[in-house]
């Protein structure tokens, strides 16, 4: 059974300014699936579309983003649902906040500075589910923070009085009071220290473990990913660039892009020279031809420059593009 | 030793800000009582670590004389700060202590190319008498960080990688060749797979240009991998500082011993450790409103007189905690 179904999906920043056009290649033939029950990470730098990616699949494509070609499919339950074909009614009624929620980097911007904690619960809990017994919602409100292990004394608090981690996980216990059966997290603890992040990322493993839901963890920390997620994907400029469970991610990944980011990470007790990668990552608007990461690949070959690779399944639950896997396999 | 063998010499520094309105009102102890120096003849990366809110922007502040410290002083080659007066002597003070700052893409004006900011440093602080003489210098300075000015003229901050802004920023630091160089979290914003580049960076600047450098930053790994010493702040105190090897491998205050414990490790090996529950600080003010130690609420063996008094700094072995559990093992060096 599978949650979620991505296949083949393209989607492109389209622009058109003065006659110039542009398009960024943001999201370029993306397939992948999500399982009930799992914590899936994805990994990659800042603007290799992992934030598109996370559009796409929450229904928010908004112009100038543009889908070009693919699908998305939901299968929660009995309930299935096509997302770059369904109404905005149909989407705001069932889908959002009561399937699919979103958390996002800035805690801040989520809360509204001017109102009670608790009163954003109720704003957000009235437009999907109407409010009819205030008392009920209360209790049902404190239950659930209670739950989540935060003191009940935050819903009475304005955001300013609460601190970052605090805000943070406010933000989480809000995504979280329909019981969705995805939970997105776009960089869920990048803007917070060590403790903090340690303490939010355990919230999001109790919530994942007791309601049995998928989370979907976006964030370019791979140390994160090692600690939390379950599979592992790596995009790089638009593409996947290697999937597969965290211990093989860790221990015996192919793409030499994977291999870098492993490789790189300093670690305390050990003080090994570390190198950066040379170049940096391409621009999505004109993007190099062939394997997009055929510039700054420590194992270039002719072939990377003008051939796309294709995805290979080396094992089960291990796909890599790449061409010198492809060489070693065959 | 004599205050002229220090070339950066703070001495129970304290900074206070007062929050509130004209009655009433609390007062925010932002830096507590730090104590640190570095040598004049031995260049070093001091780290400076902990989490938001514990006083590591403001105290570098302090050391650029942004900010004057409530108590305490800052000497820089022998010279009190607040006797800096005049505009020259400012300038003088600037030529040897540089920033370098979080993210590069505020450090530029979006409007402006990067290389007038070189030239304008250059010029400013007269390590050139006019702009041809200037591209010397600036030249000089690029090629410390890897870059050459071809690579840079009459680009604009956007026509650059985030690597490479950051570096022109370092580069831009350099120019006035400067003693020490002051960087507040100059890799946050940098990506994954540029981060190292200028992390190596700082560790060449120290082995070639004998430049001392200090690292203020949250991330514990990239700090061990480049510094010589540590200190790790806590709500305005430094609780304990060493040499890196000693206090981050063996970690004796409990708060860095949590630090440790929460950088998660890039292995999945460590996962089962790493998923033990914590408790965090619920609120910003309240733990800056404590009296007696900072981690008191937090701390798993705490004591009673940890919640009434200031503990006393404890020198053990090559390192300083400020923590009771040590003070019968060591000898007092000063009263709390």
């Amino acid at each position: 059974m599978t949650l979620l179904h991505v296949e083949n999906l393209c989607a492109y920043y389209q622009t058109e300014l003065y006659g110039i056009s542009r398009t960024v290649r943001a999201v370029d033939g993306v397939s992948f699936e999500l399982f009930p029950n799992e914590i899936y990470g994805v990994a990659g730098e800042s603007s290799c579309g992992k934030t598109t990616l996370i559009k796409v699949i929450s229904g928010n494509v908004k112009p100038p983003l543009k889908v070009i070609s693919g699908s998305v499919e939901f299968q929660f339950g009995s309930y299935g649902v096509d997302m770059l074909h369904i109404s905005k009614e149909e989407l705001r009624r069932n889908v959002r906040w009561k399937q699919i929620s979103y958390v996002m980097q800035g805690s801040m911007s989520v809360l509204n500075p001017v109102r009670k904690i608790i009163k954003t619960f109720e704003d957000i809990v009235d437009t999907h589910d109407q409010i009819t017994d205030k008392k009920k919602f209360l209790e049902q409100a404190r239950d659930h923070v209670n739950r989540l292990g935060l003191p009940t004394e935050v819903l009475n608090c304005y955001p300013h009085q609460l601190s970052g981690g605090m805000r943070q996980r406010v933000a989480i216990a809000l995504a979280t009071v329909f019981e969705p059966s995805l939970i997105i997290t776009d960089e869920p603890t990048t803007a917070l220290d060590v403790v903090v992040q340690r303490g939010v990322l355990q919230m999001i493993k109790n919530i994942q473990a007791i309601s049995r839901n998928t989370v979907l963890l976006v964030t370019h920390d791979m140390a994160v990913h090692a600690n939390v997620a379950d599979r592992v994907m790596i995009m790089y400029a638009g593409r996947i660039a290697e999937e597969a469970p965290t211990e093989t991610i860790f221990n015996a990944s192919l793409h030499p892009y994977t291999q870098h980011l492993i490789h790189s990470l300093p670690m305390i007790g050990e003080r090994s020279d570390k190198a950066g990668l040379r170049g940096s990552p391409p621009n999505l608007a004109n993007p190099p031809s062939g394997c997009r990461f055929h510039e700054r690949c420590p194992f270039v070959m002719d072939i990377c420059r003008t051939e796309i690779p294709e995805m290979v399944s080396v094992r089960e639950q291990h796909r890599v593009a790449c061409h010198l896997v492809k060489e070693n396999t065959l | 030793m004599s205050a002229t063998d220090k070339l950066l010499d703070v001495q129970h520094v304290t900074v206070e800000f007062r929050i509130g309105g004209l009655v009433g009102g609390s007062l925010l102890v932002a830096v507590n009582d730090v104590s640190f120096s570095l040598d004049e003849d031995r260049p070093e990366i001091f780290t400076l670590a902990g989490e938001s809110g514990s006083g590591k922007t403001t105290l570098s502040r302090l050391l650029l004389r942004d900010l004057e410290p409530t108590r305490g002083k800052v000497l820089f080659e022998g010279r009190d700060l607040a006797t800096i007066r005049k505009r020259s002597e400012f300038k003088e003070f600037m030529k040897k202590v540089q920033p370098v700052f979080q993210n590069p893409f505020e450090t530029f004006s979006p409007l402006r190319r990067v290389d007038a900011y070189l030239f304008d440093t250059a010029l400013n602080f007269g390590m050139a008498p006019n702009h041809r003489a200037a591209a010397q210098v600036v030249e000089d300075a690029l090629r410390n960080v890897g870059l050459s000015l071809e690579e840079v003229s009459k680009r604009y901050p956007h026509e650059l990688s985030g690597g490479q802004t950051q570096r022109v920023s370092v580069a831009r630091a350099l120019i006035s060749q400067p003693k020490l160089i002051l960087a507040d979290e100059p890799v946050s914003m940098v990506d994954a797979s540029l981060r190292m580049e200028i992390v190596n960076l700082f560790r060449e600047l120290r082995d070639e240009q004998k430049v001392s450098v200090i690292y203020i930053t949250h991330d514990l790994a990239t700090a061990y991998y480049i510094s010589d010493r540590i200190g790790i702040m806590l709500r305005g105190f430094i609780v304990e500082s060493g040499p890196v090897d000693d206090v981050l491998v063996r970690p004796f205050h409990p708060y860095t011993k949590l630090l440790k414990e929460s950088v998660p490790e890039p292995a999945p090996k460590g996962r089962e450790t790493w998923a033990k529950s914590i408790t965090l600080g619920t609120t910003e003010v309240k733990e800056y409103g404590r009296v007696g130690c900072k981690f008191a609420g937090r701390c798993p063996q705490v004591m009673d007189i940890c919640r009434e008094v200031d503990p006393p700094d404890v020198q053990v072995e090559r390192r300083m905690v400020k923590c009771y559990l040590y003070t019968e093992h060591a000898e007092r060096l000063s009263p709390g």
